[in-house]
């Protein structure tokens, strides 16, 4: 079988493949004010790597990635889940939230919220889920 | 705000998502179901004895108060209905431990098990009528995979339809949410109830209602049943009892909540409305019942009969009517989760469901015999079992409000009801026993714990009516006083 010429497309995912990752992650960091947050920033993190797989094989990105996508569902939902059930320690309702600012060495004044925890657990939800869906979709022969 | 309203939901959401995690190891996945349903069922006691003592039990999700945020109420009926949940699901969970074969258990069964279970119980416990389609949904899903599962050619048929049905009534529940929040600006149940008292249920209002009925009928198969006979019968028998105890259960309990709660001004013309395709579903039913010579057919026929029968409280719309009907959803639950798992039993051992090609299995299995003889009865609702009280409720309800149509047609198919199971009755197990017990195609072995456990259920629940019904009473003031709900949801907040 002839091996198709595909340089073009490897080089440009490589580096696509790197912007769209930052993007999500910084999509993901921005929710908490602006517009973004876990579920965007998943789909762009599930984007990237729907890249890779139409790019290489998907044989390739499995053996470089092993991971089990549908795991990365589970947890994300059970972190998300999780964070929620933190509220009930301190007495509050479920899903409640709170938030603070620290001094950080590099970052200076930061604020650190619960809610980001939450959102990387729905995040991770996301992406498992997609990926499994275009995975399974791929493997239906 | 009480946090152990959300448990019944959380407890088996994560417990699932841990098997997830865990998908290899079947035995841990056996226990932890088991715990995680036993723990749900202890939940649900407590909220009961809270219920009793303190009244409603809400909970405001994150801080928000209704109804910007979303609120979780639990009021008895809901706590009931949770309760029975837990043990029809905890008799049908042991009942696959045997029955549902290995290549189910590693391809997720067990998660899919308990999130039906959260979606079921996430659907008894909302406040918001958007999340209650969310949790429609959490519970459908789940379903979906569990009819589907295992892939043999009639499941697979039967599921195409399934899915179906119940995407195009999903649609139409979208579809009534969104005019309900034009018209009133809110889904919040409590406040749609404030603001749908203030303005009036006027033409409109009543056509949206009958939408939200045409919707929940589908789910609870009132009427619109076309779907039901096909898919129960195509899973394996774990998953139809389970789906036959618990699914068209959660569109009655909307079908309650709505039109106790909400649109409950025109009962002249909604509530009739429902009176009339109960007692149609009633009749088509049990005619479908008394027709048909395949176990499962016979029995998913009956589910139509019990179904139509506690709408007939609902329409009638009087006190004695709805503790009847309360107190016979709580049996039907228990009853027709019983009757599949003995059915399935016989199709077990024999593998035919053809009624005419089994005999005599009183013979060699006289406790299945006998007990679904105690089963036959509870449903038919001979005293002093547990369909009994409810049927006397209900028919008096319906007299009361001179309906006596429909009572006249509960009562009738009530006898047709009797004379079908009887059918399964003489035929299965009376007769001459031609199959004896090695050349039998299964075994009862761990079978018949869950059937027993069932059936004394039944038994309690009809003999030990007087304990009980202190707490359908209490389910039936708080459905009857939406008052009650409004104010343990806003619990003197300001209403925007």
């Amino acid at each position: 079988m002839k091996k198709p010429n595909d340089v073009i497309l490897h080089s440009v995912t490589k580096v696509a493949v790197v912007i769209i990752l930052t993007f999500s992650i910084d999509l993901f960091f921005a929710g908490h004010h602006d517009p973004g947050g876990g579920f965007i920033g998943g789909l762009g993190f599930a984007s990237a790597l729907t890249l890779l797989f139409l790019s290489f094989n998907i044989e390739w990105v499995r053996e470089n990635i092993p991971i089990d996508f549908k795991v990365v569902t589970a947890s994300g939902v059970l972190i998300a889940v999780l964070t929620g059930l933190g509220s009930l320690i301190f007495d509050a309702p479920f899903l409640s939230q709170t938030f603070d600012y620290f001094n950080l060495p590099i970052f200076g004044k930061t604020e650190l919220a619960t809610a980001v925890i939450f959102d990387f657990g729905v995040a991770l939800a996301v992406i498992g889920t997609a990926v499994t869906i275009i995975l399974s979709i791929a493997e239906d022969r | 705000m009480n946090n152990v309203v959300l448990l019944p939901i959380i407890i088996p959401l994560i417990a699932g998502m841990i098997m997830i995690i865990l998908r290899k190891n079947i035995r841990f996945q056996r226990a932890f179901s088991i715990f995680a349903i036993l723990a749900t069922g202890a939940v649900s006691v407590f909220l009961m004895t809270q219920i009793r003592t303190k009244g409603i039990q809400t909970l405001q999700l994150g801080g928000w108060q209704a109804p910007f945020g979303i609120s979780m109420v639990a009021d008895m009926f809901s706590a009931l209905l949770l309760l029975t949940t837990s043990v029809v699901s905890f008799c049908c969970l042991l009942f696959a431990f045997h029955s549902i074969g290995k290549e189910r258990e590693a391809s997720y069964f067990y998660p899919m098990f308990l999130f039906l279970i959260t979606g079921v119980n996430g659907s008894f416990l909302t406040g918001d009528l958007f999340n209650l389609y969310v949790c429609f949904e959490v519970m459908l899903i789940s379903s979906y995979v569990l009819i589907s599962l295992g892939g043999t050619k009639k499941q697979l048929r039967e599921s195409v339809k399934y899915v179906l049905t119940n995407i195009v009534s999903s649609f139409l529940f979208l579809v009534a949410i969104a005019y309900l929040y034009a018209m009133t600006g809110t889904l919040n149940l409590a406040h749609l109830s404030v603001r749908i008292a203030e303005v009036g249920q006027d033409g409109l209002m009543t056509t949206v209602a009958i939408l939200f009925l045409i919707v929940f009928s589908m789910k609870a198969a009132l009427f619109l049943f076309f779907w039901l006979p096909g898919s129960y019968s195509a899973p394996p028998i774990a998953i139809a009892a389970l789906f036959a105890g618990l699914l068209t259960k959660v569109g009655i309990y909307a079908l309650f909540r709505m039109f106790t709660l909400v649109f409950y001004h025109e009962p002249q013309i909604t509530h009739l409305i429902i009176g009339v395709l109960g007692g149609l579903t009633m009749l088509l039913g049990a005619i479908g019942a008394i027709a048909y010579w395949d176990i499962k057919k016979i029995l998913t026929y009956n589910v139509m009969v019990g179904v139509g029968f506690i709408m007939a409280g609902l329409a009638s719309f009087t006190p004695v009517a709805m503790t009847g009907s309360i107190y016979y959803l709580i049996h039907d639950m228990i009853i027709k989760a019983l009757i599949f798992l003995i059915g399935g039993t016989m199709i077990h051992l024999t593998g035919t469901s053809k009624l005419k090609e089994i005999s005599g299995l009183i013979g060699t299995h006289p406790y299945l015999g006998w007990m679904f003889f105690i089963a036959a009865l509870s449903l038919s609702g001979i005293p002093p079992l547990s369909g009994f009280l409810g049927k006397v409720f209900i028919t008096q309800g319906t007299f009361e409000t001179e309906y006596y149509w429909l009572g006249a047609i509960g009562l009738i198919t009530s006898l047709m009801v009797l004379f079908s199971i009887m059918k399964i009755f003489m035929n299965g197990f009376w007769g001459e026993t031609y199959l004896s017990e090695d050349m039998e195609k299964g075994t009862t072995k761990g079978l018949m714990f869950p059937i027993g456990f069932l059936t004394v259920a039944t038994i309690v629940l009809g003999v030990g009516a007087e304990g009980i019904i202190e707490y359908v009473n209490l389910a039936t003031e708080s459905l009857m006083n939406p008052k009650y709900y409004i104010e343990a949801v806003f619990q003197g907040n300001i209403m925007p």
